[in-house]
């Protein structure tokens, strides 16, 4: 299935499921993507019928509203050689998740299962399956790396973000502790228990600043906006970026949370 | 015990607010954590034995009739009784009548969280009967008057200077210019007012950590060495256990010892492991004379065949709060009832009901550490998500929320609409961020900018830029 890519075969067209965060609060993530994908050899279309993965009716309890949107996605997208996310969380709804709700469908459960076996997060999809082992690109600094939840625990995304970090010209990596705990953001968690939720992101901000990293990535903009948010709040000196910029080269623009001109 | 769990978001407020309880809390995060890591890579088979763990408890699950009833035969064919109990009364009432058949007036108890589910303590004193906990951290919260914070590790919400102080409250036969200042001494004074109980209870009562049907034994783990005082000094020894703790074959029990105490401590194993199987036999050096099992189901057997059946599996090993950084945040007591963290967000709903415990499921970030060391491999956040699809088709939760997510669903699934929503939402939120980039404060999402600001969107949506930059 991760086939290593073939020079003389025709380049795997590749659908870009952007997320709705990304559509909405940091459309360079989408443009990072898009680059880092036509440098992988991939031709890239971004269906227009996208809207969400349709994680936040999952994860309230709304199985009808989850199914129909999961519907809407895999219509949108069955077509593509992959599909590929910028994000964990949305990358593990689609490639895990949509299947367990067509349990009892066996069409839809048919080409959930189709789409879930192409449908990869970006890094994981340009180091597994495209065998990508290092990106042309400059980031001047220290950085620390927190690993989303969902695309590590569902996903098993860990070494691959490392390893492209490493190759970027000018970057260390410096790990900060309990890279592996949850920020807190958790959806609509953030929202209906704030006070937990702020507790959690403290102590991962306090973590992404004892590793002395100027700048934190992750490859989630949901975990990112909530540190990015706490760390602003904090009058931290720390940014916050997604990953994909970082390697794509587009680490110069303005930070996550950070204004315009400075 | 009373259920506060309707009061999580509260408890919880407490919680954050109480300086000393953070500060306990602590120790958890990484103590626990550590150790369970360093035991599970120095087992090669480790993830095997999570395999073989979970397939034992799946099939004991499938057939629990055939097991509790062979359990029970064995269980009679050594000379002990096996009483069903129905409800938490029927459990605690059970356990009264042997106490009165015997004539007893204290009773030592071992750690058992299903007798904190049946409020044993409270029935028998009010009964006249003395409860003893034994296990120094049971101890310490019964003279407190507390419920455990944590399954595995009761007191672990306290620190030090709080037990000094217990126990100079409480111990007040002994002179008072005692040295109480290290761990080792509060142990040693706990450890000689213990001995006395035991040596003097008429009933001794733990819990079980598994069932053998094949030998009809009770397996108990503890790492004092109490639960073995318990059950083999007095006169009679009951056990109480819920009814998923009996397992077929001892071999069985074997393969759950393995995971179990690396998974809880990372212990290889606890320091005692004792089976108890019927009473006292002929030419034995010790053990009770009676012997009486009391299988709990309290609502159980009506989780079988439900999506919550693979909650049955637990082992009660704690792993799941040691690495759940909500638990971590509020302890245990906000989960307001028995059992706390991931496996008390899924079973006290099922316990209790969800209309009482509604709050557990929902404050779960989905992060997945708790399935991730599960050691027979729960789906806790997928059982979670099950009680929020209960609450939502029963329309429990709060109508701000329920009208939130329809607005945003009836926009999610008709792409132009949202198209047309999100660009003007970008263009506000953006004007509105500044220069600054940033958000301090914005009407309805006070949840989320009352601990940190909200980054500001670019001018224009991905989809809006894309289509303006390649066409479409």
């Amino acid at each position: 299935m991760s086939a290593v890519p073939d020079d003389s075969a025709a380049p795997p067209r590749v659908g870009l499921f952007v997320t709705c965060l990304v559509d909405l609060f940091r459309p360079a993530v989408g443009f990072a993507t898009v680059k880092l994908l036509e440098d992988a050899g991939c031709t890239v279309e971004v269906p227009e019928a996208q809207t969400c993965c349709g994680q936040p009716a999952f994860n309230s309890g709304d199985r009808a509203t989850t199914t129909a949107i999961a519907r809407q996605v895999i219509e949108a997208f069955e077509e593509f050689d992959y599909v590929v996310v910028p994000s964990g969380s949305c990358g593990g709804m689609v490639s895990r998740h949509y299947v367990e709700l067509f349990a009892h469908d066996p069409e839809w459960h048919g080409r959930a299962e189709a789409l879930a076996a192409k449908t990869y997060e970006l890094v994981s999809f340009l180091v597994d399956v495209r065998g990508v082992d290092a990106v042309a690109s400059r980031f001047e600094g220290g950085v620390t790396y927190h690993d989303s939840c969902s695309g590590l625990r569902e996903l098993s995304i860990k070494a691959q973000p490392r390893k492209l970090l490493e190759s970027v010209d000018g970057l260390t990596l410096a790990e900060m502790e309990d890279a592996e705990v949850c920020c807190g953001f958790g959806g609509t968690f953030c929202v209906k228990y704030p006070d937990i939720s702020n507790e959690m992101v403290e102590r991962k901000v306090a973590s992404i600043e004892a590793s002395g990293a100027g700048t934190v990535l992750a490859g989630d903009l949901g975990c990112l906006m909530n540190i990015a948010g706490k760390l602003s709040r904090k009058g931290s000196p720390v940014a916050a970026r997604h990953v994909a910029e970082v390697l794509a080269g587009m680490g110069d623009a303005p930070a996550i949370a950070a204004g315009r001109k400075g | 015990m009373d259920v506060t769990s309707p009061a999580f978001k509260e408890n919880a407020a407490r919680a954050l607010d109480d300086a000393q309880l953070q500060r306990a809390l602590g120790n958890i995060r990484h103590g626990f954590v550590e150790k369970r890591r360093v035991a599970a890579d120095a087992l090669p088979e480790f993830e095997q034995l999570r395999d073989e763990a979970k397939a034992i408890k799946d099939h004991t699950l499938a057939h629990l009739d055939l097991y509790l009833e062979a359990f029970c035969e064995t269980v009679e064919a050594r000379g002990g009784t096996v009483t069903f109990a129905e409800t938490a009364y029927d459990a605690r009432r059970a356990v009264l009548d042997i106490c009165r058949e015997h004539e007893a007036k204290t009773v030592t108890k071992a750690k058992s969280m299903v007798s904190e589910e049946i409020e044993l303590n409270r029935y028998l004193k009010k009964k006249g009967i003395a409860p003893v906990e034994t296990d120094l951290g049971e101890y310490i919260l019964q003279i407190r008057d507390e419920a455990p914070s944590h399954i595995i590790a009761p007191a672990i919400h306290l620190n030090r200077d709080q037990i000094e102080a217990d126990f100079r409250r409480v111990h007040t036969h002994l002179p008072n210019e005692r040295d109480l200042a290290e761990p080792a001494t509060l142990l040693g004074e706990a450890r000689t007012i213990l001995r006395q109980k035991f040596l003097t209870a008429d009933v001794g009562v733990t819990g079980a950590n598994f069932l053998v049907a094949e030998t009809g034994s009770a397996v108990i783990v503890t790492n004092e060495g109490n639960a073995d005082l318990t059950q083999s000094l007095p006169k009679v020894h009951i056990v109480v256990a819920s009814i998923e703790k009996v397992v077929p074959t001892l071999e069985d029990a074997a393969t759950l010892l393995r995971v179990l105490a690396r998974s809880a401590t990372g212990q290889d194993m606890s320091v005692y492991t004792t089976m108890a199987t019927g009473p006292r036999r002929e030419g034995d050096p010790d053990g009770p004379e009676a012997f009486h099992v009391v299988l709990v189901d309290n609502g159980r057997s009506g989780m079988i065949g439900t999506d919550f059946q693979e909650m049955l599996r637990c082992i009660r090993c704690g792993a799941c709060m040691n690495h759940c950084p909500v638990y971590h945040a509020v302890g245990g007591h906000t989960y307001g009832w028995v059992y706390p963290g991931p496996m008390g967000s899924v079973l006290t709903p099922s316990l209790v009901g969800v209309d009482q415990a509604g709050q557990l499921p929902n404050a779960s970030t989905f992060c997945g550490r708790c399935e991730s060391v599960c050691p027979v491999r729960i789906p806790l956040p997928k059982l979670m998500r099950h009680w929020r699809e209960d609450e939502f088709a029963r329309h429990l939760q709060p109508r701000a929320a329920r009208t939130g997510l329809g607005a945003w669903a009836f926009l999610a699934r008709r792409p132009r609409a949202y198209r047309m929503l999100t660009g003007l939402a970008a263009r506000a939120l953006s004007l509105a961020g500044g220069t600054k980039g940033r958000l301090s404060s914005l009407p309805l999402a006070g949840g989320w900018t009352k601990h940190r600001d909200l980054p500001a969107p670019a001018p224009r949506t991905f989809m809006a830029d894309w289509k303006a930059r390649r066409g479409a």
